[in-house]
């Protein structure tokens, strides 16, 4: 199951290479179809109350270095892979619609590129994550690279590539050293393995897990990406083709995210511990960053990547708070994030369409003759500023709630950047939409194909906002086990019912002091 | 009297006797004028019948010649590497002009001669023989090098690596005596035990010869800083002989560099290892910046091998089985990358006039798929991306390191596969990518210097020569299933770390 969802899509983009050209779009397209058949059917199969991985696949693979090919389903993954599923399909297909230079490689590499995420979101192996996180940056590469436009101020879009890969391969190369260290050191001499399941059962001394942290972190934080770290973002976004950018901007921001909680909270618990308050002032200097950015860009795509710097800088906080309604959010704000940045991204395409234009202070006035794609960008903004009702305001509660009972200080400062997100948001919407219409600029209704993209994207938006539990009540277990390494917590506090999401109470708090002493 | 004939071990000594009846044959049918064709296809099946020979013996462990040479798993899987690049070399020579002016059964002996010392090298157990091989091997290299014979700049080529590589050689003859002179025994395992118990650092003889022996095999495998010769060298040879030299010389030179250390100065472990580790990351820091600003591909992978080759000796500055296994699974990861980066490089100036410049890839992609997907694979592989052999190899690399306490060189191998990156993706960049703003391609001007139309021939087709592309494509296709299955040869890698603990 887990093995088939993984190599579906590179099996289609394989295949597709012996398509005649027209038809490799709506191959690849059939293919991210049957993967997300493939997710949901997991979703489906998936046990709630089981505890650890489900689904798993373990096999050795390369035996004299203690690699196994070893991937998993639980709370923390199932719906990162869902979401991963779901925008690449709706990528794919809006790509599909229109005609690519060179369709083949195109469609190849937007495969590869979802089975290597896809494998980084599966492997329970810390090898294979980290090779899998490698692997995602080789068919960007090519599709921001050789798909990208070039800027007119003569940077170009292979440069602005290069720049975004040095970056995020400096992060992943240390990282690298850093997997191999901790296996190597929790082997002590015997068996090597770089099973993250073994490895988090006796964590490293504090010694290492202080350098190793770091490594981990950076990986993590450059591919967000973080305050400081976030240099590629601009170049790289203006470069990449929009279609791919929907789901680069969607799903690998995540899957930094992820990393912490898969890879750095239960392997390397002290090391968390210590640098909470370090991590936490990056991911605010995020939010704060991110915002006032976003709202002085005029470029459409840099308005919606800074706002990924913040929400991203949002979902950090929330892990980092450490509290199991903190990571819980942050799961749940992750998916929201992706369901609201994709359709941003295809938004943006279809608006650049119309304007031929990417510049906020030359558009307007589209909403005139297209109701329909304002009420779908409507919804997007609104959910994208974390209106009450929506589920990133959940989201976000959770994260604000767990951070104002771990470290109240942070939690006043991330709430400024609610505030500014708010801002942003409405800038997009009223400067793109509303006001007088330039001349020169199309109104036009969004068409049937690209609606059926849209349309469903913003159905799931609705639907969680409907009933987050969706998501909340699965991926609970999973995420306290997570958090629970590192506050040292026994497992049998978690076993409390979120059935109403919003007033669900913190870990820490149902602590079982009627317990009877030994 | 009675006179006894000495043990001859025949079965052991079969792939150097048939190494040396192949060049034998091939000298001697290039007289014959109508038989001088058949000198490519003597010389595979040369290689390939020493290779079945060698093949034959894996798994034995023999001395040989009273324990000069040693026929083990470590010198017959460096042995077929060697034999590897040499039929690669060969199936790039074809129509190659530098092997037709030199008189083509002239250079295809000399290549032979050349694999001859590598076998010889990668067995040899004590100095002397240690020599010999190492003189086999470079002699007909010089000639080699030289072979393109109007161009200038194979002329220079061939002249500067005599100089060099005699000034490496008289270094690392100094050394022995040295050693010699220290320890009273030419045999590895005699210096192993000569040395004694103050240990190198104690014994004034015995560290200066070391010092100097290894400093002239850094010479030879083209470790910084004793690697100034490379660029040059590499950028003036015929491009054959170049991946030839770029691969089977280094590994070679590492598979007696491991010999040396790894036996010879085994017990002394503690006191070499830091120095290597030291040249080493010399060697990666220096080949990586070197090669940032180079427009010439040949000259590229040159300093690129500079810095693999700090990579290299990573595996054998931890003194472990593990470490000679990671050694040997990157030296065959390195050839098959390099063979399909150099196939490419063969086959582009033939067809282009821009000769090994890096403009001679652009938009490869769009017109050659079949040449630019193995040169994607081999510069992505020695980037060390993932699914990629070259990502097995790093990691295993990385993996001793750490295991033996030198997690500071794994972070010099992250960190130079960090800068390695903007020099190989600017060759994947220019494959696939929309060329930069400049560019004008009227101004055709050879790059090659001295090069003139009639020595160089362009032929549009070249590329689409079976000769080029079959071995680009197996080569690339290699990288990727051993990326994907790396166990065949981690297994085959095992074998050689076996060997010798």
């Amino acid at each position: 199951m887990t093995n088939s969802l993984l190599w579906t899509p590179l099996f289609f983009g394989l295949l597709g290479l012996f398509l005649p050209k027209r038809l490799s779009g709506w191959w690849a397209t059939l293919g991210t179809a049957v993967t997300l058949g493939l997710a949901i059917a997991a979703l489906a199969g998936f046990d709630s109350g089981a505890r650890g991985l489900q689904d798993t696949v373990d096999v050795a693979w390369i035996a004299g270095l203690g690699v196994d090919y070893s991937l998993g389903i639980d709370g923390l993954n199932i719906f990162l892979v869902l979401l991963t599923a779901l925008l690449w399909m709706g990528a794919t297909a809006f790509a599909a619609f229109r005609e690519q230079e060179r369709p083949h490689l195109f469609f190849l590499m937007m495969m590869l590129a979802e089975t290597a995420t896809l494998g980084a979101f599966l492997a329970q192996d810390l090898l294979l994550f980290v090779l899998f996180f490698d692997l995602m940056l080789v068919p960007f590469y090519f599709l921001f690279g050789a798909w990208g436009t070039d800027r007119a101020d003569g940077v170009t879009a292979s440069a602005a590539t290069l720049k975004m890969i040095v970056y995020t391969l400096v992060g992943s190369l240390l990282m690298l050293v850093a997997a191999i260290a901790t296996a190597v050191i929790a082997a002590d001499g015997g068996q090597i393995t770089f099973s993250i399941a073994e490895l988090s059962r006796d964590p490293l001394g504090e010694g290492s897990q202080r350098w190793i942290f770091w490594f981990f972190a950076a990986a993590f934080l450059v591919k967000m990406p973080a305050f400081l770290l976030h240099g590629w973002m601009p170049d790289a976004y203006r470069a990449a083709p929009l279609p791919v950018l929907a789901v680069f901007s969607g799903v690998l921001a995540k899957v930094g995210a992820y990393g912490f909680l898969r890879v750095v909270l239960p392997l390397f618990p002290d090391a968390t511990v210590e640098f909470q308050e370090v991590v936490l002032v990056i991911a605010l200097a995020s939010i704060l960053y991110g915002s006032v950015m976003a709202f002085t860009q005029t470029n459409v795509r840099l308005v919606a990547g800074y706002s990924s710097v913040a929400q991203l800088g949002f979902i950090t906080a929330g892990i980092f708070a450490l509290r199991a309604g903190g990571a819980d959010g942050a799961i749940l704000q992750m998916v929201n994030h992706g369901l609201v940045v994709a359709p941003l991204f295809i938004i943006v395409a279809i608006l650049a369409e119309r304007s031929g234009t990417e510049d906020l202070r030359e558009m307007g006035g589209m909403a005139m003759r297209a109701p329909v794609l304002a009420a779908l960008f409507l919804i997007v903004t609104l959910a994208t500023m974390a209106m009450p009702g929506s589920a990133n305001f959940i989201g976000e509660f959770y994260i604000l709630n767990s951070l104002f009972q771990s470290q109240i200080v942070f939690a006043f400062v991330a709430i400024a950047g609610v505030a500014m997100s708010a801002y942003y948001a409405l800038r997009l919407y009223q400067r793109t939409m509303h006001n007088r219409k330039p001349e020169g600029i199309e109104s036009r209704e969004i068409g049937l194909r690209d609606g059926l993209v849209l349309a469903p994207l913003v159905l799931c938006i609705v639907g969680l906002a409907l009933y987050p539990q969706l998501i909340l009540h699965r991926t609970d277990r999973s995420v306290t086990r997570a958090v629970a390494a590192v506050n040292g917590e026994p497992e049998s506090s978690t076993e409390r019912l979120a059935s109403t999401g919003l007033k669900r109470p913190h870990v820490g708090r149902f602590r079982p002091v009627d317990r009877p002493g030994p | 009297m009675n006179f006894h004939a000495p043990d001859i071990d025949y079965a052991g000594l079969s792939p150097v006797l048939a190494l040396t009846v192949g060049i034998c044959v091939v000298l001697l049918t290039a007289v014959f004028q109508p038989l001088r064709r058949t000198s490519p296809a003597l010389t595979l099946a040369a290689l390939a019948t020493t290779a079945g020979l060698l093949i034959w013996q894996w798994g034995e462990a023999t001395d040989l010649v009273s324990g000069a040479l040693r026929l083990d798993d470590l010198a017959i899987s460096i042995s077929l590497i060697a034999i590897l690049t040499a039929a690669f070399a060969v199936l790039l020579s074809i129509r190659e002009p530098a092997a037709e002016q030199a008189g083509s059964g002239e250079y295809h002996a000399l290549l032979l001669g050349s694999v001859l010392g590598m076998v010889l090298l990668a067995q040899a157990q004590n100095l002397i023989s240690f020599f010999i091989a190492i003189e086999t091997l470079s002699i007909p290299l010089y000639i080699l090098c030289a072979t393109n014979l109007r161009h200038e700049r194979s002329l220079e080529s061939g002249l500067k690596y005599l100089i060099i590589g005699s000034l490496g050689s008289a270094t690392l003859l100094y050394g022995m005596a040295f050693l010699y002179g220290g320890s009273g025994s030419t045999d590895f395992a005699g210096i192993a035990a000569g040395i004694g118990r103050e240990g190198v650092l104690g014994d004034p003889l015995v560290s200066v010869g070391i010092a100097l022996a290894a400093v002239g095999l850094a010479f030879k495998a083209s470790i910084a800083p004793f690697h100034q010769w490379t660029p040059d060298v590499y950028q003036g040879a015929p491009t054959p002989i170049t991946g030839f030299m770029a691969v089977a010389t280094k590994a070679a030179a590492f598979a007696v560099f491991v010999r040396f250390f790894d036996v010879a100065l085994a017990p002394q472990a503690t006191e070499w290892q830091p120095a290597l580790a030291v040249l080493a990351a010399i060697s990666i820091v220096v080949g990586n910046v070197g090669a940032l600003g180079q427009s010439s591909l040949k000259r590229l992978l040159g300093y690129s091998g500079v810095a693999q080759a700090g990579y290299i000796l990573g595996g054998l500055v931890v003194a472990s089985e593990a470490g000679v296994d990671a050694l040997v699974f990157y030296l065959a990861a390195y050839a098959l990358m390099n063979l399909a980066a150099f196939a490419v490089v063969v086959a582009r100036e033939r067809e282009t006039p821009y000769g090994d410049d890096i403009r001679a890839v652009r938009g490869l992609g769009r017109e050659r798929p079949l040449l630019a997907w193995p040169l994607t694979i081999s510069m992505l592989g020695l980037a060390g991306l993932p699914a990629t052999v070259g990502f097995i190899g790093k990691l295993y690399l990385i993996e001793v390191l750490v295991a033996g306490d030198y997690t500071w060189l794994a972070v010099f191998i992250a960190v130079g596969t960090m800068i390695s990156l903007a020099y190989y993706l600017r060759v994947v960049a220019a494959m696939w990518m929309r060329p930069e703003a400049e560019s004008s391609p009227a101004a055709a001007t050879p790059a090659i210097a001295g090069a003139s139309p009639e020595a160089d021939p362009i032929d549009p087709e070249a590329g689409r020569s079976l000769y080029l592309v079959v071995p680009a494509l197996l080569a690339a296709a290699a990288v990727v299933f051993f990326g994907i299955v790396p166990q065949p040869l981690v297994e085959f890698a095992e074998h050689a770390g076996a060997a010798l603990f």
